[in-house]
């Protein structure tokens, strides 16, 4: 299936980041018209994806973080990816509570929050060479009444 | 982001302004315990009217402080929630130990009434 619209943003792992990247991809996702929901849902979960990749991928080092975001008829798909260090266990990582660093004071809902926004969420990952989380959200509308775009 | 508090007996009130991520995760976490240091402070009311947007970052800072306000055998209640915050405290499963009030006077009846 062909994207009809496209956006790739690299950008360096620091924390000020994070907010630029979730209201970037929001502000991409808004052609097609979601709700308010569906806008927050979205911002919450590249939320998380980059700051997973920030602080655990980079672990505080400095990195590019990459956002590939695709548009399709009725949903966006959302690619996060880093070049860092690569997760050993996805299963373990993906449990809810699970943190790989409690001294944070992390509360571990990351990828729980992340399934419970999104409607697909796919990691793949690499121990030593980075992790891609890809985030797909259907929109409710686009399946009723198509935009124009 | 910006905290503003006020004092109500032994209730802090915490009113949080902004963007609670990852990146101003760790400046609130330090403006509250150092309010905090304040012995007499038993509860903690957190007001989101004016806060926009919260992710898994700011569960970590409600439940570190929790630790705080439990062994003083406080409460934190939270007052103002939008829809997007509601759901991210409902999925971490936050409600079990902190308490959403309809209102500013609601969450101080129940707070400083029942202690």
């Amino acid at each position: 299936m062909k994207a009809k619209n496209e956006v790739r943003i690299e950008f360096l792992s620091k924390s000020q980041n994070e907010a630029f990247a979730r209201v970037a991809v929001a502000a991409f996702a808004a052609q097609m018209d979601p709700t308010l929901e569906e806008i927050a849902d979205i911002k919450t979960a590249v939320s998380e994806a980059v700051t997973n990749a920030i602080i655990h991928g980079y672990e505080d080092s400095e990195g590019v973080v990459r956002i590939n975001a695709r548009l399709y008829d009725d949903k966006i798909v959302i690619e996060v990816i880093d070049n860092g260090k690569g997760i050993e266990d996805v299963e373990l990582a993906r449990q809810p509570l699970y943190t790989s660093k409690p001294e944070l004071e992390r509360s571990g809902m990351g990828f729980t929050v992340m399934e419970t926004f999104m409607d697909e969420v796919e990691v793949t990952s690499s121990v030593g060479k980075g992790t891609c989380v890809r985030l797909t959200k259907r929109f409710k509308k686009a399946n009723g009444e198509m935009g124009r775009g | 982001m910006r905290l503003l508090h006020q004092r109500k007996r032994e209730l802090l009130i915490v009113q949080m302004e902004g963007e609670l991520d990852h990146h101003s995760a760790d400046t609130v976490r330090k403006e509250l315990d150092h309010l905090l240091e304040d012995p007499t402070i038993i509860h903690l009311l957190l007001n989101f009217k004016k806060l926009q947007f919260m992710d898994s970052s700011g569960i970590g800072v409600i439940i570190g402080r929790f630790k705080t306000i439990s062994q003083r055998g406080g409460k934190i209640g939270i007052i103002e929630v939008n829809n997007q915050i509601q759901k991210i405290l409902e999925v971490s499963g936050l409600l079990k130990i902190v308490n959403i009030y309809d209102s500013l006077q609601d969450a101080l009846d129940n707070m400083l009434g029942v202690k």
